[in-house]
């Protein structure tokens, strides 16, 4: 039995919002019944102001995709329409007071309805036809799994799956879901490493020292049981202290210059690193 | 709120008569029936005389049953007990519906290097028996083929199937699970060599099953140690809940055709009221054969979970076929087998009934499911043209 909070089933039992709008100024339709889920959203928006006077929806699913859908229009109710595009999934999830993971999809399917809408009423045409299908057991597509990702951190495939559903039946895109992540991750490095301005003060060259051994290094070295220390800055030596099983570990030259690598990667090609 | 339990083939409640023969085993007499002293050898005598009430139930001899910890324990030991006594035989047949404890085993048994064949069912869940004579050959180390099916209680032909096996020679085990207790088994009548049976299943504990092998088959245990059940399943006998095994037996068979009428009566006019009350709703399986107490309902353009959860408010209980329902995202292998549509495999709804269910009970629920699918598919944006 999945551990629903009081408010999805409030949303369930009792959901506001529930059917047609006559006449509507834009629908989304996102899901299919063979999905096992999915969701039309109703829109009613005052052309002069752009705010969305009225939403409703029909939804086939279970409770956490009623309560999703219905907690999307009581988000979104007058709201202007760029004010209602900021509403992403995870805003559905914590309206809910949060979803059990493995559901978390049915917030992703609500995101959905409200960009297809969103774009119904714009005049733009769904990019159905060019995506490129990656989970063909629930139509997934690459660009799907990619915004997906990015805007939640996925970073596993179970997390994708909780998420898009992809993944979830045969498994014979998992490989491919990864290779996603992958790249998805790296590309991000690299997105990165090209907002590092070109000259740097001596401060911002320590705060982002400082930056990349908290976000990059700790964590990696942490996870092995050991730890590191930023000591001190002077150019473009950095002098770290490294802790725990680091400071015995035979292998403490090679951390040296994994740290090393790291920060002349994203820093500068400049850096030479030093224990104190 | 008055629970109405209607999830009878997931688990069923311990009987009253059970539990009291039960609980004094857990109490006071809480010895080791191979002990030398009488206090804990005593009980030797009433495991036997347990064994005697199982063996009863199928028409077996005493000495064919073994006790397990599950249902799960019997099928593995079953299908593995056959694998290793026959190493050079690399094929396992089984079906494409039978429950995880078969179905999953014998995957794991392809990933290790067996030949597994999924034989397939039609859209009413019988055995495709033309498939099934096809994939004998001489390698066949096991045949397992379920009784009856869990999910939609669809029985299949195990007679039949097992006088070809017979022929031969091949080995056939049946997962009984769901057929033991509420049909007449008789393995004196019946060609299996072994069969599976789960004590919660009828009234039991959870915790307890029974494997019956038929005297001379060939077996080879699964979980080795010491010298309990004649060194064929090893591990202190959960004393307690094998007596309470034996009179859950002992009442079933004492029962068994009165009950089987009076819960096929109950089940018949769920069924009929619920296919008139709502549109667009379907039996799943073969009405012909199946089993007193199980019906498959299927509800269009509604999601099972959201039905379930709606029952559950007013405390009826029952199960579904739904992806949602099932922690994966896949929905019932049992249905998609039998090619329903996923449209309705995600609208499925098993009832399964027992003896503690009463007439007033099904009238709550014809009351109670119309008006919630009703609303559902008021929800649901396939549902509007339908009311």
């Amino acid at each position: 039995m999945w551990e629903y909070t009081k408010k999805v089933k409030e949303f369930f039992l009792h959901p506001k919002n529930v059917g047609e709008i006559e006449n509507p100024d834009a629908v989304g339709e996102v899901g299919s019944l063979i999905c096992g889920d999915a969701l039309k959203l109703y829109l009613k928006i005052d052309k002069e102001t752009g705010k969305i006077i009225d939403a409703k929806f029909q939804t086939f699913g279970c409770a956490s995709a009623i309560a999703s859908s219905s907690a999307l229009t009581e988000l979104i109710k007058g709201k202007t329409l760029d004010e209602a595009m900021l509403v992403g999934n995870q805003d559905i999830a914590e309206y809910l007071g949060g979803l059990p993971k493995e559901k978390m999809h049915c917030s992703v399917m609500g995101r959905e309805a409200l960009e297809a809408a969103i774009a119904n009423y714009k005049g733009e045409k769904p990019p159905k036809e060019e995506e490129k299908i990656i989970c063909k057991c629930f139509e997934v597509s690459e660009e799907k799994i990619r915004r997906t990702a990015i805007e939640n951190h996925l970073t596993t495939v179970e997390d994708v799956t909780n998420f898009t559903k992809a993944g979830g039946g045969c498994g014979a895109c998992i490989p491919a879901i990864e290779a996603i992540l992958k790249d998805v991750w790296a590309v991000k490095v690299a997105v990165e490493r090209q907002r590092i301005p070109k000259k740097m003060t001596n401060l911002q060259k320590i705060a982002l020292i400082q930056d990349v051994i908290e976000k990059e290094i700790r964590p990696a070295l942490q996870a092995d049981g050991g730890d590191i220390e930023l000591i001190d800055v002077e150019g473009d030596r950095v002098i770290v202290a490294l802790r725990a099983m680091c400071v015995s570990c035979p292998m403490g030259g090679i951390t040296l210059e994994g740290i090393q690598k790291k920060l002349r990667e994203l820093v500068s090609e400049d850096i030479i690193v030093e224990t104190e | 709120m008055k629970t109405i339990y209607l999830d009878n083939n997931a688990t069923t409640a311990i009987a009253p008569d059970v539990l009291n023969e039960m609980l004094l085993y857990l109490r006071e007499f809480y010895g080791n029936p191979s002990s030398m002293h009488t206090f804990g050898g005593q009980l030797h005598r009433k495991v036997e005389e347990a064994r005697a009430k199982v063996a009863a139930l199928i028409n077996a001899k005493p000495e064919e049953i073994i006790f397990t910890s599950c249902g799960t324990e019997s099928d593995n030991t079953a299908i593995m007990s056959a694998v290793e006594s026959f190493p050079q035989k690399r094929h396992i047949i089984t079906t494409r519906v039978e429950h995880p404890a078969v179905f999953n085993f014998c995957k794991h048994l392809a990933r290790k290097g067996r030949r597994v064949t999924f034989i397939p069912v039609d859209n009413f869940g019988r055995l495709n028996m033309e498939a099934f004579r096809k994939a004998l050959d001489d390698d066949v180390a096991v045949v397992s083929i379920m009784y009856a099916n869990n999910e939609t209680g669809v029985i299949f032909p195990i007679e039949d199937i097992g006088g070809i096996l017979r022929e031969r020679n091949i080995v056939f085990h049946t997962d009984a699970v769901q057929a033991a207790g509420k049909i007449p088994i008789d393995v004196k009548k019946l060609p299996v060599d072994m069969l599976s049976i789960s004590g919660h299943k009828l009234h039991a504990p959870k915790g307890v099953g029974a494997l019956y092998v038929r005297k001379g088959t060939r077996f080879y245990p699964y979980i080795i140690g010491g010298h309990q059940e004649k060194g064929r399943r090893a591990g202190t006998e959960n004393v307690a809940s094998i007596i309470a095994l034996g009179k859950a037996c002992e009442l079933a068979k004492k029962h068994i055709e009165e009950e089987a009428s009076y819960l096929s009566d109950l089940r018949d006019k769920l069924e009929s009221a619920l296919l008139k009350c709502c549109p667009d709703v379907r039996i799943n399986g073969d009405t012909e054969h199946r089993l007193p107490n199980t019906t498959n309902i299927s509800f269009d353009f509604v999601e099972g979970e959201a039905i379930l959860l709606r029952l559950d408010e007013y405390g009826i209980c029952a199960s579904s076929g739904s992806a949602c329902t099932s922690g994966s995202l896949e929905p019932s292998h049992v249905l998609r087998a039998m090619g329903v549509p996923f449209t309705a495999i995600h609208g499925s709804i098993r009832f399964s009934l027992s003896r503690y269910n009463t007439e007033e009970e099904i009238s709550e629920v014809i009351k109670i499911m119309p008006p919630i699918i009703k609303e559902l598919r008021t929800l649901s944006p396939y549902g509007k043209e339908k009311l």
